[in-house]
């Protein structure tokens, strides 16, 4: 019995490994040197991954971005500037690549489209709320008006303690 | 002011205007900044004959289609028959990519399904592909003699798109 459960607990453990051993083979490697792999990220995270729209060159796992991710290493290790590396990209693929686009005609009503809409809903509001106060005519109370609400008053104070005695 | 009941209608409306475009658009199909511009040089061995090698350079003078394509790609498998149709009409020549492969695999590809390509070039580590913005493949391009990329389509090419757009381009190109 003993060496059942010996064989089965050795068994277990060869599983655990295989499955590391899997992980292990789709681990990417990194670059040498950390100051390359940190410019790498700045550079990569406001990127986005062409496959995977949801997701930024950094942290993407798919097949494009490691091999892009493997060209952006090799320039940095050329050289390059962040802006010459930017413009690879945009060559490439296009202003879409970037989370953050350059402001020209074509993107005018994406940088500013949001702000539009916020003075427009603002000016919309102003004009509603100055027409509403004006067709509201203020009105002065009669002595019968404030006699009727002292009366009102009145009447709800003592029903409310009334209510607390129940 | 009896028309104030049609406000909201009206918003209703573009609202409904924006979502229809939004749904009918591929987010996918990203416009290439390619279009317009020449094609990347490079010089890649062939699939069939790894002594040979293949440089766009040497299809100066006519058109010809670029087809990006993977033996590992389920999409390209389904647009092989469309290409072979394609070759059969000996309209344009077409030069393959085969992107990210191994040659045994696309060799045996093309064996089974049909070779539509006059030769393929081999990108074993897709670094072609990057230069070219491939991010989906299949992708097709059309370049003009002059070695400028005219038109790109990302995704399998259907008999549609090929009648429609591809054939009547190149009959413009010639």
């Amino acid at each position: 019995m003993p060496k059942r459960i010996f064989l089965s607990f050795i068994f277990a453990l060869a599983t655990v490994g295989l499955f590391g051993l899997a992980f292990a083979k789709d681990a990417v490697p990194l670059a040498d040197d950390p100051v390359t792999e940190q410019r790498l990220i700045v550079i990569s995270e406001e990127m986005r991954c062409l496959v995977c729209q949801n997701e930024s060159l950094a942290g993407s796992r798919s097949d494009l971005a490691n091999d892009l991710r493997r060209e952006i290493r090799i320039l940095i290790k050329e050289g390059k500037t962040d802006e010459q590396i930017r413009s690879f990209m945009v060559e490439r693929y296009g202003d879409f690549v970037l989370y953050r686009p350059p402001v020209k005609p074509i993107t005018w009503l994406l940088w500013i489209g949001p702000f539009v809409i916020l003075l427009a809903g603002i000016i919309g509001l102003m004009i509603y709320l100055r027409r509403r106060n004006q067709s509201v005519p203020s009105t002065t109370l009669s002595e019968e008006d404030n006699r009727r609400i002292d009366a009102l008053l009145k009447d709800t104070k003592s029903s409310s303690t009334e209510n607390t005695h129940d | 002011m009896k028309a104030k009941f049609l406000i909201p209608l009206l918003l209703f409306a573009i609202l409904v205007g924006f979502l229809a475009v939004g749904l009918n658009r591929d987010p996918h199909e990203v416009p290439s900044p390619l279009i317009g511009k020449q094609a990347p040089a490079f010089e890649l061995s062939q699939l069939a004959d790894p002594k040979k090698t293949f440089s766009p350079e040497s299809m100066k003078g006519k058109p010809w289609i670029l087809n990006v394509w993977a033996s590992w790609c389920v999409a390209c498998r389904e647009e092989h028959p469309v290409l072979v149709e394609l070759g059969k009409l000996q309209v344009a020549p077409i030069i393959g990519l085969d992107y990210k492969d191994k040659r045994e695999d696309a060799m045996a590809m093309l064996a089974r399904q049909g070779n539509p390509y006059l030769l393929s070039a081999f990108d074993a580590n897709g670094r072609v592909g990057i230069d070219y913005g491939v991010y989906g493949v299949p992708e097709t391009y059309v370049i003009d003699k002059a070695g400028v990329i005219r038109f790109k389509h990302i995704g399998p090419i259907t008999m549609e798109l090929l009648n429609q757009k591809i054939i009547p381009l190149l009959g413009e190109l010639q």
